[in-house]
């Protein structure tokens, strides 16, 4: 570790180059085959260059409706997001005090970060359809004859299928959180309260301008996680699907370069939303720099 | 977010647990105890011994697919969080560049794994460059839906998660403690072994987890990128439960619980998670 770059960081360096033209030149490849002239085929090389199959996949020619699939992924993608902003932030709060249940309550979210996902989807499947077999032979029985009258299923983008994406967010956005309180000068807070602020004050005033980076950060966690999630929602959707299954289906069944028209098109929504993130979180923290705020650098 | 977890999270985990044990028959589940989905996961394990059966063979294959993808990601990944953190010295840069491994982690599983068929396939950029420098004349099948391609897809999907927290880990070794181990006149690499990988083993021990239960659990990767011919614990509880087998891809979901407990479990005992964050 002496002053001068030794050799090792040559060769580290250049293994850091290969380690992300391994996780960027595949993806890249596909942007590039996605502009694939009209009897341009799945592999190398171009056969001219063409916005083809971006039209294919719009006018919905040969693929299930990928419109709708798109718009579904979208809606759930923004409610998760949003779910996942808010009880993360009051979780992140209620975990700065030591309160009953604290340990279960963390190590149950490491444990939902970390259970095989098909076992979570399953588990959400399974409860859903009890739901559903209880209420179809049993629902009059109790009083419930109004809603088991019509009963089909409770299985549901919004409802099994938020939930199934909400154990997996869920937990990213709590670690955030605790990333971020663990550097949180509580003085700050104090000193709000010494001049009279009440709680909620103190909080709207004080707490949330300083960590709002980093739940930008949160938010931005929870619409990709969200956006892109499949081995959870397979088995726990309903009977819509979302575009990352759509995608999965086509794997199988499509030989033409509009899948990779339809992968450019949401890696575009996934980008669209990362640097849209960044730049609010650089220019938050701009903000923060010029009101001469000493918190919240360097987080997210 | 209690509320949530129990009941998305721990209710659903223990109905798994109770369906695993009751009665089923071609396409309904009957609440009445009944093992029948365990023996028909094992059905002719025994008389078939000291043959392996199918399902014994399918966790040994998951197992070491597991194992592949974990030394390799361990690999990768702690070289390319031990480049970040002591080799790149200014903080922005540590960012920009820790920013450019996580932006992919953002985009589209599936998208990053179809990604890899035009470069593998028997017409793809591998095979033709091979052919063209003249190492192959005909094209190589084994690129693409095999164990390689599955072993490649989830090396290059989730070595982020070794990355981060040994990164984490690394970054908070006080750098006095290197400078000391060097002035103790130990070369780069005894620095390495005796002084870096023990304070860094937490990040290890995190990252592992990822990637184990990842990958036990895993039917997407190993479905997509073995073209659907490479059986896997993951993909046997998808295709039960495509037969409406609730029962039966319970047990097998219980089954491949306690594998990932125990696996788990024993690298807990290394560390505490709590203490990392």
């Amino acid at each position: 570790m002496g002053e001068k770059r030794s050799q090792s960081f040559y060769v580290l360096g250049a293994f850091f180059i290969a380690y992300v033209l391994f996780l960027y030149g595949p993806m890249f490849a596909i942007y590039i085959l996605s502009f694939q002239g009209p009897d341009g085929g799945l592999t190398f090389p171009m056969n001219g260059v063409s916005l083809t199959w971006f039209g294919k996949v719009f006018s919905g020619a040969g693929i299930v409706d990928i419109g709708a699939a798109f718009r579904r992924s979208l809606e759930l993608g923004l409610v998760v997001m949003l779910l996942t902003v808010a009880l993360s932030v009051a979780a992140g709060m209620a975990f700065r005090r030591s309160f009953r249940g604290a340990t279960v309550l963390f190590y149950t979210a490491i444990a939902s970060l970390i259970m095989p996902s098909i076992i979570t989807s399953l588990g959400i499947a399974l409860e859903f359809r009890l739901l559903d077999d209880f209420m179809i032979k049993h629902g009059t029985d109790f009083g419930l004859g109004a809603w088991a009258g019509g009963w089909t299923t409770a299985m549901g983008l919004f409802t099994s299928g938020l939930a199934a994406h909400l154990t997996w967010t869920l937990p990213f956005g709590l670690l955030i959180m605790f990333a971020i309180f663990n550097r949180f000068d509580a003085r700050l807070e104090e000193a709000a309260r010494d001049l009279g602020a009440t709680p909620w004050q103190t909080f709207r005033h004080v707490v949330l301008p300083i960590i709002l980076p980093s739940v930008v950060g949160i938010g931005l966690f929870g619409f990709t996680l969200s956006w892109d999630e499949l081995a959870r929602s397979s088995q726990a959707i309903g009977s819509v699907n979302t575009l990352p299954l759509e995608l999965q289906g086509l794997t199988t069944t499509v030989t033409k370069p509009d899948i990779y028209a339809l992968g450019t098109l949401t890696s575009a929504v996934s980008f669209l939303v990362i640097f849209s993130a960044l730049i609010i979180i650089l220019v938050l923290q701009a903000r923060q720099r010029r009101h001469g705020s000493d918190a919240g650098k360097g987080m997210v | 977010m209690m509320l949530v977890f129990a009941l998305f999270f721990l209710f659903p985990l223990v109905l798994v647990i109770i369906v695993s044990a009751w009665d089923y028959n071609e396409y309904e589940m009957i609440p009445a105890f009944s093992l029948r989905g365990y023996t028909d996961t094992f059905e002719g394990c025994i008389a078939g011994l000291p043959e392996l059966c199918t399902i014994l063979k399918t966790y040994l294959k998951t197992l070491k697919l597991c194992l592949m993808t974990w030394s390799l990601t361990l690999l990768i990944g702690f070289t390319v969080a031990y480049f970040l953190a002591f080799h790149v010295r200014s903080k922005t840069w540590q960012i920009v560049l820790s920013l450019l491994c996580t932006i992919p982690f953002w985009t589209s599983n599936v998208i990053r794994m179809i990604a890899w068929i035009p470069l593998l396939g028997r017409n793809g950029l591998v095979n033709k460059g091979l052919e063209g420098v003249g190492l192959i004349k005909q094209p190589a099948e084994w690129l693409l839906f095999s164990e390689f391609s599955v072993v490649l897809a989830l090396v290059h999907l989730f070595t982020f998660f070794m990355v981060v927290p040994i990164f984490n880990s690394m970054i908070r070794i006080d750098k006095r403690l290197v400078e000391a181990a060097y002035d103790a006149g130990a070369t780069g690499w005894q620095t390495l072994v005796n002084v870096i990988i023990p304070l860094a083993k937490p990040g290890i021990v995190i990252g592992s987890i990822f990637v184990i239960t990842i990958v036990m659990g895993d039917f997407v990767t190993i479905g997509v990128m073995g073209g659907q011919q490479i059986a896997s614990a993951g993909k046997i509880i998808e295709s039960r439960l495509s037969a409406l087998q609730f029962p039966a891809a319970a047990a097998n979901a219980v089954i491949l619980l306690g594998i990932t407990i125990l696996i788990i479990s024993s690298l807990t005992r290394i560390v505490d998670i709590r203490k990392e964050l």
